[in-house]
């Protein structure tokens, strides 16, 4: 009877931790920080990317607009791709503000003069501080923020047509 | 010889120079440092870290430390832009309480099985 008992429990910690370790393998072992509820924007100080002038984001950013915030930089491939986007969102009437991450002055504005410039404001984030403060950890990256100063969504890589058509769904 | 002297001499100098530049981080923000996950080299604290990220964050901590913030305000402050996984030592909460409390439990099953094991070899 005890051995029958032993044998049980051996048998069913088995497949729980078979389970366990199954389901694990299945999940992708690489983390991102998601959004899960609209959190408030963080402060964060940068430095214009034109004057070099300290900006404090709330004087920057009024209530009552959407905003997007986007992480980009001259070295950056993806940033290349998603630009065009940024550029159809330019003509939607929004307030696009730019946070150019550890590139060089002269590399970023002849990308802008290839490409154009979507952005109302750029911010140049020379060491990366600006983007940590507002919880970023790459380029590029995209942010969502409503009219009471709150991240709706975060995106993380390149906007393509699915996310531009997301953003366009939020911002409606 | 001589421009061999004047070369070693030279490089000491410059290393000296270099190292007494470089700003060496205190205790506490070594602390911090070995608590926080960097995102890029996961499985790595930004302590180990070189990665681009790690060094901003190292920055940021610094930054935040001259500010006046606490130890325990700046794990909140990355916690609240990151998630709980930025932290290697979790707080107790809904989503760690079996985390915390797993090793607890088996602590107290493997003790009671040896303590019955020993007093059944007694008898």
């Amino acid at each position: 009877m005890k051995n029958k008992i032993f044998v049980t429990i051996s048998f069913v910690l088995f497949v729980f931790c078979f389970v366990v370790f199954y389901v694990g393998l299945q999940k992708p072992n690489i983390y991102t920080p998601k959004l899960d509820k609209e959190i408030k924007l963080p402060n964060f100080v940068g430095n214009d990317f034109f004057s070099g002038e300290k900006v404090i984001s709330d004087n920057l950013l009024k209530k009552n607009s959407y905003y997007i915030i986007n992480i980009w930089a001259s070295w950056c491939i993806p940033c290349r791709a998603e630009h065009s986007f940024l550029m159809a969102l330019n003509n939607k009437n929004l307030n696009l503000l730019g946070i150019n991450y550890k590139d060089n002055i002269s590399n970023a504005q002849s990308f802008l003069n290839e490409l154009g410039n979507p952005y109302s404001k750029i911010l140049s984030d020379k060491n990366g501080v600006t983007s940590i403060e507002l919880g970023a950890y790459g380029v590029p990256e995209t942010f969502i923020v409503n009219k009471e100063k709150k991240i709706i969504k975060k995106i993380i890589g390149p906007i393509d047509n699915e996310k531009f058509n997301e953003i366009l769904e939020l911002i409606k | 010889m001589k421009k061999l002297i004047f070369f070693i001499t030279f490089f000491i100098i410059l290393s000296n120079n270099y190292l007494l530049a470089v700003d060496k981080p205190t205790e506490l923000e070594n602390k911090i440092f070995k608590n926080l996950r960097c995102l890029i080299c996961q499985g790595q604290s930004i302590y180990d870290s070189q990665s681009d990220f790690a060094e901003s964050m190292k920055i940021v901590v610094r930054k935040n430390l001259e500010t006046g913030m606490s130890e325990k305000d700046i794990y909140q402050f990355m916690k609240k832009n990151y998630g709980e996984w930025v932290l290697y030592n979790p707080e107790i909460n809904k989503g760690t309480y079996l985390l915390w409390s797993l090793p607890i439990i088996l602590f107290v099953i493997g003790g009671a099985i040896i303590i019955r094991k020993l007093s059944v070899f007694k008898k």
